[in-house]
């Protein structure tokens, strides 16, 4: 299989005072080019720690993380990171913040100006592109940070509870418009959530974790066409699977013996 | 209750252009009123002569008129001026990048940090005497305590600044691609921009209070030097001469930082 993201039997354990607190315990998981992947399970499962390292932030304590086919040793532009908290920097404009990455990346001011152009245009920001982020709602941040993530363009989006924070009529809003975009430019996403109707409605593929040790429970596949209309959102099939998913984060059986 | 609510309805109809600078004005109007009132209750105080030696203001600004004539007010400030500014910039010079230093590599601020702690614990005053012994009594060691005073103040804060620049930020500026060089110039510094001013503000405030006993030290001029020699021969008029305009020379320059600050740090979310 041909995997844009691929986690081979990874361990993250972190040492405590007396003993070790083990955050994942042997999580492989093959992401394919193009895939939305959403990730739920209860806090503690190691949901957010699987993320870190596939940016690069952090690094497995055994097993590989690989990368179209390349280990991970760092955090690149090839992978873009979209925070719970936003992470904008409040000394910059929304604008200065979009063309952050294309700076870094030495992209020439009339291009940088035109790629930032267009990746706030995405978010619907333009009128605020020379607004402080201290003068946005908490919406108009994250759209501003997705923006940023586009700027660059990487072939891979890693979002990490994007949209925890928001309100409900906000959050759907910037799903319906993070589906938009995926399916036009296709980017491989890892979406990290704890709300089990945001996990079915934008996966292809849900993965559901479990806690203590954190792991892999389930794998559960959302076998509803694109564009995912209100009309699919409500029917009896996404209900279905909708269910599946609830019980198998809520009910979990207790972890079976090491296999 | 009947008389409040046509003056709220009123001051609602008008354009809100209206109110803003109203708002604005009106702690300019109550610090005015307050100073005047201070002065007020000095002055009644002073003619009732409930507190023995104590000069009119009328008779203070005569001096300060009589000094500012003469020159000597103009000297003796600049010479306090000058140690200010010398030591309290050198200060800050060496604690910003000190602090960062601290802040970034947990080695520097291992070897720093025992020194920072103990020298912190000594008043900037106590090593007059110290001072005076090893750099005579020269302009070197009144600008070497202000300098101590206001480092002490200045690195501190601007560690602080470095070690909270919020982890979050620093993971977003890495995963677009920042190198150490950049997250370090992009990222930290202007994070702990308000930090470091905050310090600063801090360390002038140090410095002046500083100023004073410095001049104790063989001065020939100074505000501070002024005072001093004026209490020998029991002239408070030019004790209160020197004083308020320390008072006034520390808080226009209190201004000016804060001026700084709200230009460099307007980003900041505030309550």
């Amino acid at each position: 299989m041909n995997s844009k993201i691929s986690f081979q039997d990874v361990v993250k354990s972190f040492p405590l005072k007396d003993t070790e607190f083990t955050a994942l315990d042997g999580v492989s998981l093959d992401i394919a080019e193009e895939e939305f992947v959403t990730v739920v399970g209860p806090s503690g499962c190691g949901k957010s720690t699987l993320l870190g390292m596939a940016a690069g932030l952090q690094e497995p304590t055994s097993g590989r993380v690989l990368v179209d086919g390349r280990q991970v040793t760092g955090p690149g532009p090839d992978r873009g990171v979209i925070f719970q908290q936003y992470a904008l920097f409040p000394w910059l404009t929304v604008r200065q913040n979009v063309e952050f990455g294309l700076r870094l990346a030495g992209v020439p001011a009339a291009e940088r100006h035109r790629r930032a152009g267009r990746a706030i245009a995405l978010v619907g920001l333009d009128e605020f592109a020379d607004a402080l982020p201290k003068t946005l709602s908490g919406g108009m941040k994250q759209r501003c940070a997705i923006a940023r993530a586009y700027a660059v363009d990487p072939q891979v989006l890693l979002m990490d509870e994007p949209f925890g924070a928001l309100d409900a009529l906000t959050r759907v809003q910037l799903q319906e418009q993070l589906l938009a975009t995926w399916s036009r430019e296709r980017r491989t996403v890892l979406f990290i959530t704890h709300d089990v109707d945001e996990a079915v409605h934008l996966a292809g593929r849900v993965v559901v974790m479990a806690a203590r040790p954190g792991r892999i429970h389930r794998v559960v596949d959302v076998d509803l066409p694109y564009p995912r209309t209100e009309e699919i959102r409500l029917s009896a099939e996404f209900r279905k699977i909708r269910n599946t998913v609830w019980t198998s984060v809520y009910h979990q059986e207790p972890a079976a013996p090491a296999a | 209750m009947a008389v409040i609510v046509p003056e709220e309805k009123s001051a609602a109809g008008q354009a809100p252009r209206r109110t803003a600078p109203r708002s604005r004005r009106r702690p300019l109007v109550l610090g005015t009123l307050a100073v005047v009132a201070g002065v007020l209750v000095w002055a009644g105080v002073a003619a009732l002569g409930w507190v023995e030696n104590l000069p009119t203001p009328l008779a203070v600004a005569d001096k300060a008129g009589e000094m500012a004539a003469d020159g000597t007010l103009a000297t003796d400030t600049l010479a306090s001026l000058r140690r200010v500014f010398l030591g309290y910039a050198l200060g800050v010079v060496v604690a910003v990048p000190v602090g960062f230093l601290m802040g970034w590599y947990p080695a520097v601020r291992a070897v720093v940090e025992p020194y920072i702690q103990f020298f912190r614990t000594i008043p900037p005053l106590a090593l007059i005497p110290l001072t005076v012994v090893l750099l005579g009594i020269g302009e070197l060691p009144k600008i070497a305590v202000i300098c101590l005073a206001s480092f002490m103040a200045c690195v501190v804060s601007s560690f602080q600044g470095v070690v909270d620049v919020d982890r979050t930020l620093i993971n977003a500026a890495r995963v677009l691609g920042a190198s150490n060089r950049v997250l370090f110039t992009r990222v930290v510094v202007p994070a702990s921009t308000p930090f470091i001013l905050v310090g600063m503000r801090i360390g002038l405030g140090a410095s002046w209070a500083t100023l004073v006993a410095a001049e104790l030290i063989g001065a020939q001029e100074g505000l501070g030097y002024r005072m001093q020699k004026a209490s020998t021969w029991f002239e408070m008029d030019t004790i209160f001469v020197s004083l308020i305009t320390i008072g006034v020379l520390g808080l226009l320059m209190d201004r000016l930082l804060l001026l700084a600050e709200r230009r460099l740090t307007g980003w900041q979310e505030r309550r």
